[in-house]
């Protein structure tokens, strides 16, 4: 996810898209192995920085001595092409809950139950073969530099006045996601393009000034960390938190009317070598996502999606609708239109 | 019987058969009704979800525009979202124009797909491994000037569909198990209740006296009324019969006792008029012989009498210690032959209600017994006393044999007699008479050894009037 270019060019983001299906290598950002007493070692393909999930498998190590784990970190488009292929891991986690779904629609999963998963929440679980264990939503986080002596809009609505009436201060200052590169911020624009208008009017607006487009979140908090950037629109919620916590230069901008809510699910491959092992760890995951707040991650715990402005819509349906976007003839049209939006 | 026997052990009681033929009907239907539901609700559920399916592929199809000689598709979001709503079952869609693949599974191919736009095929087959239900529509569509035809096929698992099936048919198994029971219970009941009357009909049978022989008068259903009414002409035919033997007696016992006291009145004379003490010895022997045979004619008329007055028995009122009197004074002669003394201890009144020829042939037969019983020169006594507040008590002890305590219980059957009595002439039926007599009455009849000397003891105990 982390990767280092700060934003593509037209050019680079659409060679990656040609490119895209041909790359047949997984390619792995990061990699760690930690070792347990025994022989056993899962293989864990997932899409979380490795600083984010340490602490939880340091965890579970202790409660699993014997267990060892092979965590690697991919993108979500390659956690999904490396288990749609039949890539032999144990473990997919994936933030990209509409890949995580097609994988378990087209066979790619097997089912587990456990009175733990019977625990989750109808919503945060499919034919026992995907299990949510976050309710991220999506957020706006601005530079209180930036913003200084503005007023800080409740809604939509409210932002969209704001950024027409301050065009001096969001000029080439806005960042979101590149939804052609990004799979999470794809699911961000279209869920949202589906429940509200709003979304194609600030895609307007944002593209007529000039908005920059990321690939992943971290790099757009670093922006409007650094002042270069004024707003962030559609960020990962948990980074943004995790990010506001040790610097004060960052605000979260809350936006009442609604909030996108993505799940971050995991599903044990049909490929897995070691379901028995990789059905401890899933447990584990389920038990801290179900936790009021989670001891060993600053990912939100299921419990979020109960939150007001995230009641709106609920969380992202677990659900076949989630292929409606994946379609590649709706994922044409989809991204010829956010194109005319943003890139005038 | 042997067809009886051959029979499980239920076929014997009607009550029994009944019920377990009820059991079993409610059994069959049951298990019908369970397997009605099951298929129903299965059925029901796959056609909800073929025609969501048919909705949704209706949905897409309708999405289908051409632009510029190509043919354009915007999958509706509500076309996949409504597939949501029988289960989480896994979800293909093919949209194919000419058999290119526009968008979705491509190894998903249509079996039969249908001939004309418009028509709608189900069907359901494997893919990828699960049994699937698949809809496919034709839609022909115009690209430029060249109508190309559009097969849209959408097909879902099963998964729900069976949960749905499962869950119902779960659902009617505990609702038929439940009413099997409840079928049961009330068989059982109807049974019981249906079987009530001809119960209470052959307790009312049971309950008669051995010589009531009176028609039954019950109110009792259709069915039984044949039985009731075969019953009362029997027993109609049997009293009749009975009447008609005892009838018979009386007449025979009436018409030899004249001739038998013409005899001894001749054989008195005789006895007389002899001089020979061989020829004496021979006709007393005579004459103890017709008073035997007359006692016993005496008796036998005695004991129709009984049958026949008991039946509509007089309630006159009786002194019983008037009727003690009369009778030990007609017996009196009898007992001075041998020698007996008769004490009687009867102060009136003590009255009781009854038919007074009856008490007074029981009273004599059982004083009768007693003297014929008790050897020469002994006493019987004759006491009467309150037995209780209710009931008057005639003690007839006398010093004879006694009774043998075997044959006790059955002494008062008819012409059943003692096993201690031999070598003295009886007909068996004097305490039979006495009996009779005190349970037309209400009374009974005690026979006993007294625990002080030899001898026996029989009282006669009547209700007071």
């Amino acid at each position: 996810m982390r990767f280092t270019h700060i934003a593509r060019s037209l050019a680079v983001a659409l060679l990656l898209l040609l490119s895209g299906s041909a790359v047949a290598a997984l390619e792995i950002e990061d990699r760690k192995l930690y070792r347990g007493t025994g022989d056993r070692v899962i293989s864990v393909l997932s899409t979380a920085d490795l600083a984010v999930f340490e602490p939880f498998i340091l965890q579970f190590q202790i409660e699993q001595p014997d267990i060892g784990i092979d965590y690697q970190v991919a993108s979500s488009t390659e956690v999904h092409k490396a288990i749609r292929d039949g890539a032999a891991f144990d473990l997919a986690i994936s933030s990209a809950m509409d890949l995580q779904f097609q994988l378990a629609n087209d066979g790619a999963a097997q089912a587990y139950s456990s009175p733990t998963t019977q625990r989750l929440p109808v919503w945060a679980r499919w034919r026992d073969q995907v299990f949510a264990f976050t309710a991220e939503p999506a957020v706006t986080v601005i530079s209180r530099e930036r913003f200084a002596g503005l007023d800080r809009p409740k809604t939509r609505q409210e932002l969209i006045a704001l950024l027409r009436q301050n065009p001096e201060v969001f000029q080439n200052a806005i960042g979101t996601y590149d939804v052609r590169i990004s799979g999470l911020g794809y699911l961000f624009a279209t869920q949202e393009a589906r429940n509200s208008d709003t979304f194609w009017r600030l895609s307007e607006l944002m593209g007529g000034q000039g908005a920059a487009l990321y690939c992943c979140s971290a790099q757009m908090i670093d922006d409007v960390g650094s002042g270069r950037l004024a707003l962030a629109y559609n960020v990962l919620g948990s980074y943004a938190t995790e990010r506001i916590a040790r610097d004060d230069r960052l605000e979260i901008l809350e936006l009442e009317d609604y909030a996108t809510v993505m799940l971050r699910t995991a599903l044990i491959p049909a490929t897995a070598n070691d379901e028995q092992s990789a059905a401890l760890f899933l447990d584990r995951l389920l038990e801290e996502g179900m936790r009021d707040t989670p001891e060993t991650w600053d990912l939100p715990p299921l419990g979020a999606a109960n939150q007001p402005e995230a009641r709106a819509y609920g969380p992202i349906r677990l659900g076949p609708a989630l292929l409606v976007y994946l379609d590649k003839l709706n994922r044409g049209a989809f991204l010829r239109a956010w194109s005319d939006a943003m890139l005038q | 019987m042997s067809a009886a026997a051959s029979r499980p052990f239920w076929w014997r009681s009607i009550g029994q058969r009944l019920t377990i033929l009820l059991a079993v009907i409610a059994a069959v239907l049951a298990i019908l009704s369970w397997w009605m539901v099951t298929s129903f609700a299965r059925e029901a559920a796959e056609r909800t979800q073929d025609n969501v399916l048919v909705a949704s592929a209706t949905s897409i199809a309708e999405a289908l525009r051409s632009e510029q000689g190509t043919i354009l598709l915007e999958l509706p979001y509500s076309a996949f979202a409504m597939l949501d709503a029988i289960g989480e079952d896994r979800v293909f869609y093919r949209v194919a124009a000419d058999g290119e693949t526009l968008t979705g599974y491509e190894d998903l191919v249509p079996i039969n797909p249908p001939d004309r736009p418009g028509d709608v095929a189900v069907r359901t087959l494997s893919f990828r491994g699960d049994l699937v239900r698949m809809v496919t529509i034709q839609r022909t569509v115009l690209a430029g000037q060249q109508p190309v035809s559009v097969l849209v096929s959408v097909a879902q698992t099963r998964t729900g569909v069976e949960a749905i099936g499962t869950g119902l048919s779960r659902t009617a198994a505990v609702l038929s198990v439940a009413f099997f029971l409840l079928a049961v219970g009330l068989g059982a009941f109807a049974t019981t209740s249906s079987l009530q009357p001809l119960n209470s009909f052959a307790q009312a049978v049971t309950r008669r006296g051995p010589s009531d022989l009176r028609p039954l008068r019950r109110r009792v259903p259709d069915e039984l009324s044949p039985l009731l009414i075969a019953l009362n002409r029997l027993m109609e035919r049997l009293g009749q019969s009975i009447r008609r033997s005892e009838e018979f007696i009386a007449e025979a016992a009436h018409r030899v006792r004249t001739p038998l006291a013409t005899v001894r009145a001749q054989a008195e004379l005789a006895l007389h008029t002899v001089e020979k003490d061989n020829e004496k010895q021979m006709l007393r022997r005579m004459i103890r012989a017709v008073d035997e045979s007359s006692r016993s004619a005496s008796q036998l008329l005695d004991h129709a009498t009984v049958s026949f007055r008991a039946d509509a028995l007089a309630q006159d009122r009786v002194d019983l210690a008037e009727l003690a009197a009369k009778v030990t004074e007609g017996l009196e002669p009898t007992a001075e032959m041998k020698d007996i003394a008769l004490h009687l201890d009867a102060e009136g009144p003590a009255d009781v209600r009854g038919d007074t020829i009856l008490l007074e042939s029981a009273l004599r037969n059982v004083l009768d017994n007693s003297v014929k019983y008790s050897p020469a020169e002994t006493e019987v006594m004759i006491k009467l006393s309150k037995d209780d507040a209710t009931h008057w008590r005639i003690t007839i002890r006398d010093h004879g044999r006694g009774f043998s305590a075997d044959s006790l219980p059955e002494l008062t059957a008819r012409f059943k007699r003692g096993t201690n009595v031999e070598k003295v002439v009886g007909s068996g039926l004097g305490l039979t008479i006495a009996e009779e007599v005190l349970q037309a009455h209400g009374g009974r009849l005690e026979l006993s050894n007294p625990q002080d000397g030899a001898g026996a003891c029989v009282s006669l105990i009547l209700p007071a009037a």
